[in-house]
């Protein structure tokens, strides 16, 4: 027997538009289901008033990209424990936007695509940002990195990344001045102690604050001594998942001497 | 969820009765975090995975019998370190699951 509502859940998920799905999976109408988007509530727990509070709250947790279990009373009542149902988010995937088209670009665009980031590539050199050097890049945008941001970066938040490969003042500084107006989690940018030392001089003269050069992981990655641009995508993809976690771990940013030993 | 669909829009082209399990809480250290989930179809091919491949055959025995029954059911598993050969995490963490038929 086929419903209705796991096709919606289907095509939301292909399409990679925010959906999460409320299951009953102890209490009376075992089972029964909701999908909620934005938009729109379909299908039902079996009580109109439960279907109101456990809606409003798969909301909530669609927001936060969370999956968990919530306690309520047969009809929605807080502090009782009649029905539980199972909330499943399913968020679209993180952003990851990679700055310049360089060999470590197509490495760091193919881990990425592996940890399920959404990725883009952005450079404003037609002859090196396109789709065949890097065919792990969900978008190849041929623009200066600080007008791809004009468009898209309001959309950027905890979860996504923006790596600055360029290493090349005249990109890098618009780049990262850009990045550092969005919301997003994770801004690293790529270079040898002296690149760093000499973006971070020009970025003050921009008038960039210090809480905003705070934000930035520079020189990008861990300290693991990577040396291949494969490595190296490991040390930066590494780095922004110790970050989330809040683990201690030997990062460019906070150590010193070569990076290359 | 995810991972399935591939397999599931297969299985429901063919007609196959199928079950999903997914992961619904955690207690302790666990290698899939809630969400996680599998499916199997009538004729035992399976989709996912709910664990390090520790419980994944006892998964399927559960499946199977909510396919038949069409019953839906919550079945935890957890440390197995008192019976040698018993179902369990070797990592110590208890993991429930909800096993239902793909009928929605």
């Amino acid at each position: 027997m086929a419903g209705s509502l796991y096709p919606k859940l289907r095509d939301a998920i292909k399409g990679e538009r925010p959906i999460a799905l409320a299951t009953v999976i102890e209490g009376p109408h075992l089972g029964s289901k909701m999908l909620v988007t934005p938009d729109e509530v379909d299908g039902s727990l079996g009580d109109e008033d439960l279907d109101r509070v456990v809606s409003r709250d798969v909301l909530g947790e669609l927001a936060a990209g969370r999956t968990g279990i919530r306690r309520y009373g047969s009809q929605g009542q807080a502090r009782a424990d009649d029905v539980a149902v199972f909330i499943e988010s399913f968020a679209p995937p993180p952003q990851m936007l990679i700055f310049g088209a360089v060999d470590f670009t197509a490495a760091l665009a193919r881990v990425s695509k592996f940890l399920g980031y959404r990725v883009t590539v952005c450079d404003a050199r037609p002859m090196f940002a396109t789709k065949q050097r890097f065919p792990f890049a969900n978008e190849v945008v041929v623009d200066w990195p600080n007008r791809l941001l004009d468009e898209v970066g309001s959309s950027l938040a905890e979860r996504d990344a923006i790596a600055v490969l360029t290493h090349d003042a005249k990109f890098d500084i618009p780049a990262i001045t850009s990045a550092l107006h969005t919301d997003v989690g994770y801004i690293g940018v790529m270079g040898s102690r002296r690149t760093h030392d000499d973006r971070t001089k020009r970025l003050i003269d921009a008038g960039v604050t210090n809480d905003e050069l705070a934000r930035l992981r520079s020189p990008i990655g861990l300290d693991i001594g990577g040396r291949t641009p494969e490595e190296t995508a490991i040390s930066i993809v590494a780095e922004i998942i110790a970050l989330r976690t809040g683990r201690e771990v030997p990062a460019l940013t906070n150590t010193e001497g070569s990076i290359h030993r | 969820m995810k991972e399935l669909l591939t397999d599931l829009d297969r299985w429901q082209r063919q007609d196959k009765a199928i079950a999903v399990a997914r992961v619904v809480d955690l207690d302790g250290s666990g290698p899939r975090l809630p969400g996680a989930a599998m499916a199997v179809n009538e004729d035992g091919e399976v989709a996912g995975s709910v664990s390090g491949g520790c419980v994944e055959g006892a998964v399927v025995v559960e499946a199977l019998e909510v396919i038949e029954t069409g019953e839906r059911r919550t079945v935890t598993f957890g440390y197995s370190d008192d019976e040698a050969f018993a179902v369990g995490l070797t990592c110590g963490g208890t993991i429930h699951l909800f096993i239902e038929p793909l009928d929605w």
